[in-house]
């Protein structure tokens, strides 16, 4: 057992001192335990859910049986995975662009492609807002056309961080490659296809795991964007916040974390430790 | 060069088969939308569902009033407590993770991330759980409480009196505290960064030359860690000051923030023009805030040379 080996521990090796190992306890703990609370609370067996009174999976089973939550969830998903595609698509196309040329007002166009990222959620979702009222944007539409609106902006504001993520992957690529394949007979889509977009792949899974997090985790911008039969998962479980909290939230929040862990686990399994923490 | 830029005059259709989806989108669902918001802060109300864009300042001069000016300036205040608090909590984290075996590095890192990628409100919502009337964060200090009381017993003084639940929620600590921890692994991250670029051997060369740790720290680690605590700090004040959820669920009523403010122009009170110059004093103050950044940067540069 290395951690708590006997050898004197050196100057540099503060991870071995115990008032820094605390500390970095105790922030764990700080994290996790509320979280943790959560998830074991949700197979508690009271209304009330303070104290433990037993085992049960009824709450899991009225969460699925709420429709709305359901109807929330699906929702949530799908306007996540649309949000992804087309950010992942606008992300490497913008990434390249920026990695690649050299063109008129360049930095401008940079500065303004940071912007979704730095602009507060509240200014987007209320830019959002105005912009599908003063558009006459329809509603009612049938499923999924209804979550266009919402789909939009978080397309809006994940495939920023798609470029940034895919522009840096693409700082790594030795451009020699590219002309070596042109030299070669290929053209600039059989160059694209088969040189540039396998070094993309990293880059594009990271971006891809982060733009479909970021849209899953949205409230405030689809707060404003959303109609009363576009509810997604957040605004719901909002609303129940609100008004009453139940052990049902509980039993949703769990599948949702269960959700993240999975999706983290997936990205593990891509990427390995290591380029998960590279990527951030 | 390998990465040498092609201007786009010489390779015109690749370019232009590039550039125009991102550009147009951006144009179109991000610019555009800003600009109307931008005009309707000029606007004023003719119509309960009518707003006409006259070029009047008095949205702008409602909004330097007292009474908002005031939930600015809290809001900054707000926002500056808990970059500070992420700042002393997160550093030990962030030197412990740089400092940390190989093996435990990733893990210690993707225990911070993990957080992170789960959805705020659930966050959010399980601190409440915690911090409840009859939550266990009110038992833990009941429990020391008793504790104490015993205490006082052993010493032979009186007991205290009996615990009551203290209101740990709504209110203005509750706001920090919910705004800490959803920004913590915010900070870490850059911390870490800039800490794991950082060239040990000078760490080691002062503890050698008889500096102490805590000297260490504040003459080396913290200055050639400069940028990456900018960047931290950057990355948790920016968000912490446009915070709309943690104020409006966790807060009482004296603890909304500047988005809670703004939000409420655009449901309940119905003055989208006043509503869109808040938003945008917001966004100026953003934009000052990266101004000053990059400034201490580009100094930063020139004293290098």
């Amino acid at each position: 057992m290395a951690l708590f080996g006997r050898q004197p521990i050196a100057p540099l090796e503060y991870t071995r001192k115990l008032w820094m190992r605390s500390w970095v306890g105790a922030t764990l703990l700080f994290l996790y335990a509320p979280l943790i609370l959560l998830m074991v609370f949700s197979f508690n067996d009271s209304k009330r859910n303070v104290v433990w009174k037993g085992f049960t999976l009824k709450y899991y089973e009225k969460a699925f049986a709420n429709e709305s939550l359901v109807e929330a969830m699906v929702n949530s998903l799908t306007i996540a995975l649309l949000a992804t595609v087309f950010s992942v698509i606008l992300g490497a196309l913008a990434g390249v662009m920026l990695w690649r040329f050299r063109f008129p007002m360049k930095s401008a166009v940079e500065g303004v492609m940071s912007l979704p990222i730095i602009v507060p959620e509240i200014c987007l979702g209320v830019a959002m807002l105005i912009f599908f009222a003063r558009m006459d944007w329809p509603t009612g539409l049938p499923w999924p056309l209804n979550l266009s609106a919402i789909t939009i902006a978080h397309i809006t504001f994940c495939f920023p961080f798609v470029a940034m993520v895919v522009r840096s992957r693409m700082a790594s690529f030795n451009r020699e490659q590219e002309e070596a394949a042109k030299d070669l007979g290929a053209s600039e889509w059989q160059t694209f296809r088969d040189i540039l977009l396998p070094h993309m792949k990293p880059g594009l899974i990271a971006g891809a795991l982060l733009a479909f997090t970021l849209s899953l985790d949205d409230f405030v911008i689809t707060f404003f964007t959303s109609g009363p039969d576009t509810i997604t998962f957040p605004v719901k479980v909002y609303s129940m916040v609100r008004f009453s909290v139940t052990p049902e939230v509980n039993a949703a929040s769990t599948i949702l974390i269960i959700l993240t862990i999975v999706l983290t686990a997936v990205a593990l399994k891509l990427q390995g430790v290591k380029g998960i923490a590279e990527t951030h | 060069m390998a990465g040498a830029l092609q201007d786009w005059r010489q390779h015109k259709r690749p370019f232009a088969a590039i550039v125009s989806a991102p550009i147009f989108w951006l144009v179109l669902f991000f610019l555009v939308p800003m600009g109307i918001v931008w005009l309707y802060s000029f606007g004023q109300n003719v119509g309960p569902a009518a707003i006409e864009i006259t070029g009047t300042l008095d949205n702008y001069k409602r909004a330097t009033e007292w009474l908002y000016l005031s939930i600015f300036l809290k809001s900054l205040a707000v926002a500056a407590l808990v970059t500070f608090i992420c700042l002393i909590v997160g550093f030990p984290v962030a030197m412990a993770i740089t400092f940390a075996t190989e093996k435990w590095r990733p893990w210690l890192l993707l225990a911070i991330m993990l957080p992170f990628w789960t959805n705020l409100l659930i966050r959010t919502y399980a601190l409440m759980m915690l911090m409840g009337q009859n939550g266990y964060a009110n038992k833990g200090l009941g429990a020391m409480w008793d504790g104490a009381s015993w205490l006082r017993t052993l010493v032979g003084l009186q007991p205290l009196e009996a615990w009551t639940p203290v209101q740990l929620l709504y209110n203005n600590f509750a706001v920090v505290l919910g705004l800490v921890y959803v920004h913590l692994p915010f900070m870490v991250l850059p911390l870490y960064s800039a800490l794991d670029r950082l060239d040990k051997s000078l760490i080691e060369a002062s503890l050698d030359l008889g500096a102490g740790h805590f000297r260490t720290l504040m003459k080396i680690v913290v200055p050639l860690a400069g940028s990456g605590i900018a960047a931290g700090v950057m990355i948790t004040l920016i968000p912490a000051l446009g915070a709309y959820l943690t104020p409006d669920l966790m807060g009482g009523t004296d603890s909304q923030m500047i988005a809670n403010v703004i939000e409420r122009q655009f449901k309940r009170a119905n003055d989208w023009p006043f509503g869109a110059a808040l938003s945008f004093l917001l966004i100026y103050a953003m934009f000052a805030l990266v101004a000053l950044q990059s400034l201490r940067g580009s100094r930063a540069k020139v004293g290098a040379h």
